[in-house]
């Protein structure tokens, strides 16, 4: 029976204004601009080959795997800049279990359980010491890279175990190189997580109003605990395909990455505050962030300048994220 | 009558000795609404925060359907079918209606994934039963308050709740909002439902509930049906002849003929304030009392530049000034003490001195450098002549107690020497001793010439302060009262309640 109901007694404020969501769909748009801007430009360069595509696909790989668990973080409102130092250790961690014989489900274990390990440090000091999560991480950053810088006293750690060298990093199944699998899976698993999990349901509870969502039964400090372990996961996978890819472990890998995995989530449309995210969004935004960098490349800039490109998406897409918060 | 869903009974609770509950009985029944009534520190809210877990109560017995419970968190108040409507705390603002009504309940697929198809469905179910008008898939933060309201309602319904707290459910509502709410209510009763229902608003209380409980100084002072009691029973019990000597208004003089100090010509603005037009003398005092809701905090952020003002003028001493912020104000010669304190008043951690020269900073200076004995000069000066309780001037403030940071507060403004002072509750919080006190200060600040506008909703410290009072009703003034006209606490309660 369709009730009458009571009558609406006001339209809620701004509700009919909303319209167009368009930020929601601002990565899609800028992604494709970039697109098109590059393969007009830069045609001539080789910039649209399969060649150079699938390499961007390579060099993003990382950022996207990792950016997928920070995706979770970000939705509840914390932040992990970590990763990137995380990512260093595990591919010296893998590379030195490999090496020592243990193979490559040996190297597998090293590398992950670094990763964990360093997101369960993170993960306590943040629900029960209660230091806010930018601290921590800033902290745990600059301990992993220095432990990743003393573990070999700086020297690289070669891998010669080709069979490793394939599935983490260097690999092509027919066309199809074995990090987009590893993106794709993943990619796939995160957002059934997010959208269709009780955990990422409580996640984006967390996030959006954490007193809220414990008193309606979710247990918030597990939450933020277990999304701390899956970035911690993830970088120790991201160091698993560096490795993978370099044919060795290093203390440089992943530096720097911090602040590309962040841009490429808040990019993609996460909210920085917590409570509203998005997978798909991170995982082109984290492509996009690949292509300007792999076109500023063949445009012949180089790395400093990439880095501010970089730093000015984030303050950009931050600026739209709070518009939207405000409204 | 059937047996009530919900008694507690002997209700006693102290805090550090003093006792708060005393021998409190109460009861609802299936299909009531019972109001709970009483003045600032009568009990109400203790006791409700007894049924909710939050104390537990020295001694006493809840009994739900006339089992007894022990009730040690909001879990298990909820676990006894017992819910509060929080106004807005527990809904997930970037959530969607279906999504928060079943966080943590969702019904799951058989791979153990959520089924948000069948949320969705259950939602509107549940939503189409109620007659709300709103749907599973609209996102929290982009519908009206009132609606925030009634999917907590749906959330605790879906919880199996049998007894809903609602606590001055209708002060963020507007008039219509207000209306949709009451019939939202009475199909609530039809279905059985049993709701306390705590409000300071007459008319409302008239209107929906079926019995009233009053509460005095945490005694319980009588239990009504509405029908066979009046307005003027109801006030007469809630105020009762505890008319504090302290409070006692002593007229005062002032040039009543004087040129206003401060002068609104039809002020507006937003919903909160409408056509506000007053005026105040150097050496006045003007209260301004109203419900919760009418628009007197509004009122003084306007005046002070906090919230914008979308029409009329605001003149100083007969000049037409414009106010777009906090720092014009000032400028004006405006200062606001803020109805939170420790939010909007204080920097906690900072000393008693560096807070009470914050506002003058700018005259505490020897070239580039702050004046370091300068500023303790003025600060100890302060402390003596409000006699602020304090080891020394550079005690973090956080320390002092309320009624000695309320008096930090005063102080800054009075170092900045305003020919306005806006009051916004000045004692909320604040112990009997050091109430009188600032009641005292503020006397003395107006004796000083200054024109003092003061909101209050505790009414004998509104009659012990002020020269006049005005009577705020949903954004307007409504009535104008000369102090020397109000006799009892009563006539002033009439006013406010809009008779």
């Amino acid at each position: 029976m369709p009730s009458k109901g009571i009558e609406p007694a006001k339209p809620a404020p701004f509700a009919g204004l909303k319209g167009f969501e368009w930020r929601n769909y601002i990565v899609y748009i800028a992604f494709i601009g970039v697109l098109i801007y590059f393969s007009v430009t830069l045609y001539s360069d080789g910039f649209m080959t399969t060649g150079n595509l699938l390499n961007i696909v390579r060099q993003t790989a990382t950022i996207s795997l990792m950016g997928l668990a920070m995706t979770f973080v970000i939705s509840t409102g914390e932040i992990d800049l970590s990763v990137g130092s995380i990512a260093a250790l595990s591919s010296l961690t893998g590379a030195l279990a490999v090496s020592h014989g243990f193979g490559v489900i040996g190297g597998l274990i090293a590398g992950l359980g670094t990763g964990v390990l360093v997101g369960l440090v993170n993960g306590m000091l943040v629900t029960k010491a209660a230091i806010p999560s930018f601290l921590v991480t800033l902290g745990t950053m600059g301990a992993v890279k220095g432990l990743a810088m003393w573990v070999t006293d700086t020297a690289p750690v070669p891998i010669v175990n080709d069979t490793f060298n394939f599935i983490f990093g260097s690999g092509d199944i027919g066309p199809i190189p074995v990090l987009l699998i590893w993106t794709l899976v993943f990619t796939v698993i995160a957002h059934v997580l997010l959208r269709k999990t009780s955990f990422g349901r409580q996640t984006l509870a967390t996030g959006g109003n954490e007193t809220a969502a414990r008193f309606s039964g979710v247990k918030t400090m597990r939450i933020k605990l277990l999304v701390f372990l899956g970035t911690g996961l993830m970088a120790g996978l991201a160091g698993l395909l560096y490795a993978g890819r370099m044919n060795a472990g290093r203390f440089s890998f992943g530096e720097g990455d911090e602040l590309s995995v962040i841009a490429a989530v808040i990019l993609g449309g996460t909210s920085l505050f917590g409570g509203v995210g998005t997978i798909i969004g991170t995982v082109v935004g984290a492509i996009m962030i690949g292509t300007i960098n792999n076109g500023l490349i063949i445009m012949g800039l180089d790395v400093s300048q990439q880095m501010m490109i970089k730093g000015l998406i984030i303050i950009l897409a931050v600026m739209f994220g709070k518009k939207a918060i405000k409204k | 009558m059937d047996q009530p869903v919900l008694e507690m009974t002997n209700i006693s609770k102290a805090f550090n000795g003093i006792t708060v509950l005393d021998d409190v009985s109460f009861s609802v029944n299936k299909g009531e609404v019972h109001a709970l009534m009483g003045g600032n520190g009568a009990g109400k809210s203790t006791l409700m925060k007894i049924l909710t877990g939050v104390y537990s109560a020295d001694k006493g017995e809840i009994r739900i359907e006339g089992k007894p419970v022990t009730i040690h968190s909001y879990e298990d108040a909820r676990a006894n079918n017992i819910s509060m409507i929080f106004q807005e705390f527990s809904l997930i603002p970037t959530l969607t209606v279906a999504q928060n009504i079943f966080l943590t309940r969702e019904t799951k697929t058989a791979m153990g994934l959520l089924d948000d198809r069948d949320n969705k469905i259950r939602t509107a179910k549940l939503l189409n039963d109620l007659g709300v008008d709103i749907k599973p898939d609209d996102v929290v933060q982009n519908l009206g308050v009132g609606y925030w309201q009634m999917t907590e309602i749906a959330k605790a319904l879906s919880q199996e709740a049998k007894v809903l707290i609602m606590d001055e459910p209708t002060s963020s509502l507007t008039k219509t909002e207000t209306e949709v709410l009451f019939s939202f209510i009475e199909k609530l009763k039809a279905k059985g439902y049993a709701i306390i229902y705590i409000s300071h608003r007459m008319d409302e209380i008239f209107k929906i509930c079926d019995r009233i409980t009053i509460l005095r100084d945490g005694r319980k002072i009588t239990t009504e049906v509405i029908k066979e009691t009046n307005l003027e029973s109801v006030i007469q019990h809630i105020v009762g002849q505890s008319f504090n000597k302290a409070f006692e208004w002593v007229a005062r003089d002032y040039a009543k003929e004087a040129a206003p100090v401060l002068e609104l010509l039809g002020v507006s603005s937003g919903e909160r304030v409408r056509d506000v037009s007053l005026s105040i003398r150097p050496g006045e005092i003007v209260g301004i009392a109203g419900l919760m809701g009418s628009g007197r905090t509004e009122l003084l952020r306007t005046i002070f530049g906090i919230d914008p003002m979308d029409g009329g003028e605001i003149r100083l001493n007969g000049k037409r000034r414009t106010i777009r912020s906090a720092t014009d104000a000032i400028d004006a010669g405006i200062a606001l003490i803020p109805e939170d304190r420790r939010v909007q008043g204080l920097v906690l951690q900072h000393s008693v001195r560096d807070n009470m020269i914050l506002p003058i900073i700018r005259k505490m200076k020897k070239g580039p450098w702050l004046d370091d004995r300068k500023a303790n000069d003025v600060s100890k000066r302060m402390v003596e002549r409000l006699k602020i309780k304090t080891d020394n001037i550079f005690k973090t403030s956080n320390l002092l107690s309320g009624g000695n940071q309320q008096k930090i507060v005063l102080a800054k403004w009075l170092a900045n020497d305003p020919d306005v002072l806006l009051l916004d509750e000045p004692t909320i919080g604040v112990d009997i001793g050091a109430k009188t006190e600032i009641i005292d200060i503020v006397r003395e600040m107006a004796e000083s010439g200054k024109a003092v506008l003061v909101v209050s909703s505790e009414l004998p410290e509104l009659l012990a302060l002020s020269d006049r009072v005005l009577i705020m009703h949903e954004g307007r003034l409504i009535k104008e009262l000369e102090r020397q006209d109000i006799h009892t606490e009563e006539e002033l309660q009439y006013a406010i309640q809009g008779y």
